[in-house]
């Protein structure tokens, strides 16, 4: 590809920057609407498709329509009583639904400690972590403040389970604000510190004594600690099915409502979005950039702490090593990245994508799935394979606006002419 | 002051990133970084004595010889070696706080968890997909490409290396197509990150995502499953060779023989490929043209292009490069050490070997001693589990490469400091 010589070409030829996180989403949203994460999506899915095709020799439009069935969300298509009598079993539909609405609470608040920190220009790897410090606050802070009122304990262990994520992702904010370390390898390094040192509060000091668990178990927190159930299936007289819906779901929608207000239409969102955009021109504007890359990150790590607050008053209500151990099935924070990054940094795109991955992660899973349609152990591999497409075709702007763009006679401008 | 004058030759080396040669200066006795040596090795003396076989009980030789090494360290500072005199501070306050500590266990439980030569060897284990790994990584950094798909890359190594060993009925086989997986991860990595000129850490995490997806799916659809819920597990694998140094036992004194008998017996050939890297690495990096090109596509891609080199080609070839290290170390883990294949088996091993790579400052010695240090962290945890009542301390040992990383990143001893040019897509004009 040629280009025509612009005039700074001809004389002092200033370096070319790269484009900020902000000034690429800035242009990607000029070019290409939400048509182009419904594409991507479309797109991995049907790469996943080739896949279960091509190596498991399935079909994978029944694959996928079981998944979605495993989603609960053929809940509203279909009738399902939800109070049963002694005979009959438990909706599965509704069971289904009500586990992806609380995946949702989690990946709607890990995606929003992502995308907070996106607005600001950082990339706030280190969910995960921030996360873990989060759930480890809930526990110690739910069995340890016995005799409270029910409606502050649980109250008590929100705020301070944020606290706790605003914390660690803080020490990332603070060195890239007074040395200007990278944020992605402190919070990677901030994510297996809190790793290992959960295992070790949770093999030590908060361990359970009184478990006959073979692995260490924390202590469970006290009931006053726990979040209000207001969706569960009442099977028989009092007798409840166990993880129903918590009040969890209204604190994420509330979470989202609060990223769009504070972004949108305060002065702290104001300078958050400018230093995201270009940091010099924020800094001659009268910013502090260093103030601003520290609050984002505290905020963005407060979001992470939320989710891991909600996970354990929820319905975790114990920590056990596999929960935070860096293989386990707690990778949430993570698919977190890819939900910011497909819903756009964007309350709203991050509410559907979060609604998405919500409903592939509780339909792969295995319970769910009939192994004569799919092998159920697949299926979570599957849910990581698309992921993994949704990141790297997302990630790829240039190719995407290029495709895009081809119609449209639309250039990405290089930084000299950046969109302001 | 002049202290950039009388700065040692591999802070200066350091400074200009470009420089083939390191200066060659005269050496005084009292020179700032000699004196810092001592210090570090002080604060490591005073640790050591404390331990088996040793055992000084007294808490006031720790404290002397640790507090010299700390006073070794200010002098060192004050004389102008500021990294390495606060390394040497560093360690002559970890000798003190570590050797009062110490002195306090009792001394059976000691002796039960150090046994020098289980802990080298274990450490040597425990080094060798790290150094892989983070050799690999700093061809792709030092040519201005960010890796954090290492972790991913190794993880194909350790699948498709157990894979093709069984496909192929050997370990050369197998360690062959690892490599080859490794690289194809890294191609990925590359095309996105080179010619689409995606966000570097972004296609790095993508590219994780599908090393976790693609080798968990097949590993499970051809294995059946890490419980084998239905199908009959991983077969027998082919392993990568020991070598047998029994020899070295007749080495006298006899102490000296037993103990590197004992330590260095039945060492892997991955093991010794991986040391046997590090000063290959080295030459290559900075002795040879092709060393020069690679690091000049880091520090300055412009320029390197004036000048006729081709940086997408560079690039390429040093993200492949890296992929296929990383992937050498991943099948060490699964063909050469455990014999078996386990879902995300590298478990963050990847990330270690980044860490390693920041803390050794993007050199292969130095990347050598930060392995060399993290394995050794990594190797204190099983042996913790000898003693009951200590076992939960692994964890915190296992989080001690992360946090000396951290504590480097932050600059509070020595800033680590990147290639020029990492993490920015080059567009060709």
């Amino acid at each position: 590809m040629t280009e025509a010589p612009t005039p700074h070409e001809t004389g002092q030829e200033p370096e070319p920057q790269p484009l900020g996180f902000a000034a690429r989403f800035h242009v990607w949203q000029r070019a290409g609407g939400i048509a182009v994460p419904l594409l991507t999506t479309v797109f991995a899915f049907f790469m996943g498709g080739l896949v279960v095709l091509a190596v498991s020799h399935k079909n994978p439009l029944e694959t996928y329509r079981e998944i979605f069935n495993g989603s609960g969300l053929n809940w509203f298509g279909s009738f399902c009583s939800s109070s049963g009598t002694a005979t009959s079993i438990p909706c599965v539909a509704t069971t289904n639904l009500q586990q992806t609405l609380i995946q949702f609470t989690v990946l709607a608040l890990t995606g929003l400690a992502v995308a907070f920190a996106f607005r600001c220009g950082m990339f706030n790897i280190g969910g995960q972590g921030q996360y873990i410090v989060g759930t480890l606050a809930a526990v110690w802070l739910g069995t340890s403040l016995s005799g409270l009122p029910p409606a502050i304990h649980v109250l008590l262990c929100i705020v301070g389970a944020a606290l706790a994520g605003a914390l660690w992702a803080g020490i990332a904010g603070f060195l890239k604000a007074a040395v200007g370390a990278h944020e992605v390898i402190t919070t990677i390094m901030l994510n297996y510190i809190a790793v290992w040192t959960a295992s070790y509060l949770i093999s030590g000091p908060l361990q359970d004594p009184a478990s006959e668990n073979a692995a260490p178990i924390s202590k469970q927190i006290d009931a006053g600690a726990q979040l209000p159930v207001i969706w569960d299936q009442d099977l028989n007289g009092g007798i409840h099915l166990p993880q129903g819906l918590h009040m969890g779901v209204f604190i994420a929608l509330g979470a989202l409502v609060l990223y769009w207000v504070v972004l949108n239409r305060t002065t702290l969102g104001y300078a958050v979005r400018a230093v995201g955009f270009n940091p010099e021109a924020a800094r001659y504007g009268g910013i502090s950039v260093s103030r601003n890359y520290f609050l984002a990150m505290a905020i963005s790590g407060a979001f992470a702490g939320l989710a891991g607050s909600m996970d354990i008053l929820g319905w975790q209500f114990r920590l056990d090593l596999t929960s935070v151990s860096s293989t386990g099935y707690s990778q949430i924070a993570f698919i977190g990245i890819a939900v910011a990054l497909l819903g756009r940094n964007t309350a709203g795109g991050v509410f559907l994508a979060a609604m998405l991955f919500a409903a592939l992660k509780t339909g792969t899973s295995t319970r769910n799935l009939d192994p004569t349609v799919f092998k159920p152990e697949l299926a979570n591999n599957l849910t990581q394979l698309i992921q993994g497409l949704v990141v790297l075709f997302v990630g790829a702007d240039v190719l995407i606006l290029y495709l895009w763009t081809k119609g449209k006679k639309l250039r990405l401008p290089t930084r000299k002419g950046s969109p302001v | 002051m002049d202290e950039g004058q009388e700065a040692p030759p591999a802070d200066t080396e350091r400074k200009s990133g470009l420089s083939t040669h390191a200066e060659v200066a005269p050496r005084a006795l009292f020179e700032p970084i000699r004196i810092a040596a001592v210090g570090i090795f002080m604060g490591v003396f005073a640790l050591w004595i404390v331990l088996p076989p040793v055992v000084v009980r007294s808490i006031a030789a720790p404290l002397l010889i640790g507090g010299a090494g700390v006073a070794l360290g200010a002098w060192a500072i004050r004389d102008g070696a500021r990294r390495a005199g606060w390394g040497a501070v560093a360690s002559g306050l970890i000798g003190m706080i570590g050797g009062v500590v110490i002195t306090r266990a009792s001394a059976d439980n000691l002796s039960a968890v150090v046994t020098w030569s289980t802990l080298v060897s274990l450490t040597l284990a425990f080094t060798t997909p790290l150094l892989f790994a983070a050799l690999g990584g700093m061809f792709s950094e030092r040519s201005g490409v960010v890796n954090i798909g290492l972790e991913g890359m190794m993880l194909m190594g350790a699948f498709f290396g157990a894979w093709g060993a069984d496909k192929t009925n050997g370990w050369v086989g197998g360690l062959a197509i690892g490599i080859l997986a490794g690289a194809l991860l890294a191609l990925v990595h590359a095309y996105f990150s080179i010619h689409l000129r995606t966000d570097q850490i972004i296609s790095g995490t993508a590219v994780n995502f599908l090393a976790f997806g693609i080798t968990g799916y097949i590993f499970n659809d051809i294995w059946g499953g890490s419980g084998g819920i239905s199908g009959g597990g991983v077969p027998p694998l082919p392993a990568v060779p020991n070598i047998n140094l029994d020899f070295l036992g007749s080495i006298p004194p006899h102490e000296l023989g037993t103990f590197l008998k004992d330590s260095l017996t039945d060492l892997n050939l991955l093991t010794i490929a991986a040391f046997a890297l590090v000063p290959i690495t080295y030459v290559i990096m900075f002795k040879t043209a092709l060393g020069l090109r690679i690091r000049s596509c880091g520090e300055h891609p412009r320029a390197a292009d004036t000048v006729g080199i081709d940086v997408y080609v560079v690039r390429y070839a040093s993200v492949v490069t890296s992929g296929a290290l990383a992937a050498c170390g991943g099948a060490w883990i699964s063909i050469g050490y455990v014999h078996t294949f386990s879902e995300q088996q590298t478990a963050g091993r990847g990330y270690i070997a980044l860490a390693a790579l920041i803390f050794g400052n993007w050199r292969p010695f130095g990347v050598l001693g930060a392995t060399l240090l993290f394995g050794f962290a990594s190797a204190l945890s099983p042996q913790l589990e000898n003693v009951v009542t200590w076992a939960n301390y692994g964890y915190l040992f296992s989080a001690l490469p992360y946090l000396i990383t951290l504590i480097a990143v932050a600059g509070v001893i020595g800033r680590s400091i990147p290639p020029a040019a990492v993490g920015r897509p080059y567009k060709k004009q």
